[in-house]
């Protein structure tokens, strides 16, 4: 295979990773929101942790990200 | 493809100041560039701002004192629940950090170069957090921020990987903090420009008429995609601005309350 060619197709595998991260933030937000309407009162506080959730596991996936952006342009 | 999507990242000298050489990294470029311009433009608007908020203290606030004690008082309270009592310490430099990022993010949304987007810039900024988090762990409590490592409670056989894993996940907050906020950026305005030029790309092939005018509807709706997408950026220009600083937060409440939750 073409050296160039394995790069493209390398970079779109490791973009797959993101699949993982849009898991993980689905079920943050999902469960916040199946918490948040069984005791709508406690909602508010928890909005700081929900956003740190999410962005925690998206990091993860935004490492997968930068790496086929890397493998493609570096 | 009509246009690169990458090339809106690319720094361009705006003055040359020619290189010159440091002792240490060799021959260096020095030039005023536009992530420079851009940088000083968010500085700018941030200093200005603040000032417009503040110039004219009511008890009653009007528009701009609003804003500008929401955003303040976001800040507050959050430095306050997560750090505690020490929070008003470090308010500063959270509150700092938290609106040069947001107002780079926004401007770089709508009018100048996206500095952001610069894994330079977002590195900066985590090995600056990381540390001060150092800084202030080795002034607090000496060596024994190195409990921070040796959570209590744990069973001593399993000491040794616990120390570790909580090593290693030390190490990569920096990379993490940097990587977020750059990968963010650098994502949402990739988006942003392939849609773009979808735009552009089915609107120049519509104008030979005949079949080819199918590409009307197609160029409609990437249109209405980039709306979309920049309504998204806008969300993710504040969230990831008030992410770092909870980020922030909990990594200097680690060692400001080391060995004690309050």
């Amino acid at each position: 295979m073409d050296q160039e060619a394995a790069k493209q197709i390398g970079a779109g595998l490791a973009t797959l990773g993101m699949i993982g991260a849009g898991i993980g933030v689905g079920n943050i937000f999902g469960s916040f929101l199946t918490g948040a309407l069984r005791n709508p009162s406690a909602a508010a506080s928890q909005i700081g942790n929900l956003f740190v959730g999410a962005a925690l596991a998206e990091a993860l996936g935004i490492l997968s990200f930068v790496l086929g952006i890397l493998l493609k342009y570096g | 493809m009509a246009a690169d999507p990458i090339e809106q990242f690319k720094i361009e000298k705006l003055v040359d100041f020619g290189t010159v050489n440091l002792p240490v990294f060799g021959k260096s470029d020095l030039a005023f560039t536009n992530s420079h311009l851009a940088m000083t433009i968010a500085f700018v608007m941030v200093v200005g701002f603040l000032t417009l908020a503040t110039s004219k203290m009511q008890v009653v606030p009007g528009r701009w004192q609003i804003v500008g004690e929401t955003l303040f008082g976001m800040i507050d309270n959050l430095a306050e629940s997560i750090i505690g009592h020490d929070g008003k310490k470090y308010f500063p430099f959270v509150f700092t950090v938290f609106m040069f990022i947001l107002a780079m993010n926004v401007l770089g949304l709508m009018l100048t170069f996206t500095v952001t987007s610069q894994l330079a810039i977002t590195a900066t900024f985590g090995l600056i957090t990381i540390g001060l988090v150092l800084i202030i762990g080795f002034v607090k409590h000496g060596l024994g921020f190195f409990k921070l490592f040796v959570p209590s409670g744990v069973p001593i056989v399993l000491l040794p990987v616990i120390v570790l894993i909580e090593f290693v996940s030390f190490l990569l907050r920096p990379v993490t903090l940097a990587l977020r906020l750059f990968g963010n950026m650098l994502g949402g305005h990739v988006a942003l420009k392939v849609f773009a030029g979808f735009v552009v790309a089915l609107g120049a092939m519509s104008a030979a008429g005949g079949v080819s005018l199918l590409g009307l509807p197609g160029a409609a709706l990437s249109l209405s995609m980039v709306v979309a997408l920049t309504a998204l950026e806008c969300l993710v220009a504040f969230l990831q601005a008030f992410v770092f600083a909870v980020l922030t937060c909990i990594y200097l409440n680690d060692v400001v309350n080391l060995g004690h939750v309050h």
